[in-house]
């Protein structure tokens, strides 16, 4: 595990940039991947290492969707200031949820995480002044990046801005969880009851994993949104909240180049699926998923960490 | 007054349809602990039965409904016996995973069998009529939705508080290990509740076509009302489930009909509430 742990990041870094040169045609799909990578590291912190499960993340894509989408459409074009109104406000929205959501047992918390997620698609719809309703945002232009690079039609600029994005997060993150903060987190997701007896604050330990992968979600929207040009209600959908737990897991849930794999890999599945008919694509899934309970339970991740034990077996 | 009782008995009878869709999920969570997120798959499916019976083989309505609720069941019991039953001892997330893609792929399976289209259902001109009740007239279906409910509902509180049956399910509800130290065999004990549950959720789909429509979305549409009556009412409580989809059923109507502009907030607003001050349900049982 440790292994990998350490020496996934650079070759699945060297495996982006090349694919800037491999498939050029492909950028602006590549960009979505980097994005929805982003979108299942923040979630899986909750899930992966803390073991809080969600069906409502995707509310903290959205917000971060319509807060760039909102501050552009005002005259704030500058898209680093967005992302970083996206992250303040969608982890201030996380900070405020928590309370709510650190309650209970996992049944409570799917249900408080599913209603808020309807409760929070119902109020976009409904402030059409704000959001555009059904219709979605597209009626605003992005200025250049730190005022330099112009978001171009080829979606050169997206890519870059986008993997940079994802590269922080990952650094981030692998450095957050390597922390004793980290290790806080998995002592809660493996046992709730005793880690309070060794004097860990459970409750400020979950409500800051949630605001920082709320925060993290947010920023995760906010790109979306910038670099497509639109924001809609699609965007904190069921759906998508469903989705990103499906990517972690699939992915090798706890294990950060492993979730990044299970997102793209995912994301290109839904691509290239989708483009022959949508309902095979939920046929694919469903079978996959209800298979992965059974013959990949640690996703990706789990796979390969698995292999490696037997290799060095074999030796 | 008399808009305002047509708008309850609407959503009363939305209520008894939730009651039928939920009982399922609302057992087989108390005794086996199973997150099914795809029991809506089981209405879609006894919705499509009745359709096909009755559309394609002129099969009169009121047969269509047993054979929907018996068509369900069976599918119910092989898929239990075949694949959920292992899936009963896994984690939560495994859980709320496998069933997501059971809903995911039951889905796709309608679509591609039937279209994505709404299911037209041709309901027999006696369900059609409009009829005087208390003084009030409401469509003849209506009101048949809401004493066919009552009739479920007592029936099956009739099998569970008074038959060897349902003390045994009761029992292994409140403490599976002893259960079976007395010698009940809780294994065929899940099989045959699990078929009653997707039973009477095929019969609530059935019932379902006529008033709330049918089409390959079903299975996630209702799935946070069915969610709520079954956290509110307290699962593995009849009684409780009951109370608690009536209540959603009316409240959720009342509002729409009457502050549409806040409608389609109430009730999520309510579910979120309700699992902050009575994170047991109102029965006070635990999840």
């Amino acid at each position: 595990m440790r292994l990998i742990r350490i020496g996934a990041g650079l070759p699945l870094l060297l495996a982006a940039v090349a694919s800037f040169f491999l498939f050029p045609e492909y950028l602006s799909l590549l960009n979505t991947l980097f994005i929805l990578a982003i979108f299942a590291l923040a979630y899986d912190l909750l899930q992966g290492h803390a073991g809080v499960v969600s069906l409502g993340h995707a509310v903290f894509f959205g917000m971060g969707a319509y807060t760039a989408a909102v501050l552009a459409a005002h005259g704030v074009t500058e898209p680093v200031v967005g992302l970083l109104a996206a992250l303040l406000l969608s982890g201030l929205l996380a900070l405020l949820l928590t309370r709510i959501v650190v309650v209970g047992n996992d049944l409570t918390r799917l249900l408080v995480t599913l209603g808020i997620g309807f409760l929070m698609l119902e109020a976009a719809n409904q402030a059409r002044w704000l959001t555009g309703g059904a219709d979605g945002m597209s009626d605003f232009t992005m200025g250049p990046v730190l005022g330099l690079f112009r978001f171009d039609f080829a979606g050169e600029t997206a890519f870059w801005y986008s993997l940079a994005a994802l590269v922080l997060v990952y650094a981030f993150l692998w450095r957050l969880t390597t922390s004793p903060f980290g290790l806080a987190l998995r002592g809660i997701r493996e046992n709730v009851r005793r880690m309070p007896a060794i004097g860990a604050p459970v409750r400020r330990h979950l409500a800051t994993a949630y605001t920082i992968s709320g925060g993290i979600a947010g920023l995760a929207g906010a790109l979306l949104a910038q670099t497509s040009n639109f924001a809609s209600l699609d965007m904190l959908g069921f759906e998508r909240s469903a989705e990103v737990m499906m990517m972690a897991t699939l992915g090798g849930t706890g294990s950060i180049p492993g979730v990044v794999l299970g997102a793209v890999g995912f994301s290109y599945l839904k691509d290239a699926l989708s483009a022959m008919s949508p309902k095979y694509w939920h046929l694919g899934i469903g079978l996959v998923l209800m298979l992965s309970v059974f013959v990949l339970r640690g996703g990706i991740a789990g796979g390969v960490s698995a292999l490696l034990r037997r290799l060095r077996g074999w030796e | 007054m008399s808009g305002l009782i047509s708008i309850l008995a609407d959503g009363i009878a939305y209520g008894m349809l939730l009651f039928l869709f939920s009982i399922g999920l609302s057992v087989t969570l108390g005794l086996m602990r199973f997150i099914n997120l795809a029991h809506g798959a089981f209405a879609m499916c006894g919705g499509y039965v009745a359709v096909v019976l009755l559309n394609g083989f002129g099969v009169p309505f009121l047969l269509t409904l047993p054979a929907a609720a018996v068509v369900t069941g069976l599918i119910g019991v092989v898929l239990e016996r075949s694949v959920i039953r292992h899936v009963y001892p896994m984690p939560e997330l495994q859980q709320v995973l496998f069933s997501i893609g059971l809903a995911f792929a039951a889905g796709a399976v309608a679509n591609i069998l039937f279209g994505p289209q709404q299911q037209p259902m041709l309901l027999p001109d006696w369900l059609t009529a409009r009829v005087g009740f208390l003084g009030v007239g409401i469509t003849g279906y209506r009101l048949f939705l809401v004493l066919f409910g009552l009739v479920a509902a007592g029936l099956l509180m009739a099998l569970f508080n008074f038959t060897l049956f349902g003390a045994r399910v009761r029992a292994a509800v409140d403490d599976r290990r002893a259960a079976e130290g007395i010698g009940i065999n809780v294994d065929r004990l899940f099989a045959l509740t699990f078929g009653l549950g997707a039973a009477f959720a095929g019969l609530g789909g059935a019932l379902a076509v006529g008033f709330l429509g049918l089409d390959p979305t079903f299975p996630f549409k209702y799935l946070v009302l069915v969610l709520m009556v079954v956290a509110i009412g307290g699962p593995g409580s009849i009684g409780g489930s009951f109370a608690a989809a009536i209540a959603i059923g009316a409240i959720d109507a009342l509002f729409k009909y009457l502050v549409p502009e806040v409608g389609n907030y109430v009730i999520y607003a309510l579910l979120v509430l309700m699992m902050i001050f009575f994170p047991r349900g109102l029965a006070g049982r635990a999840a």
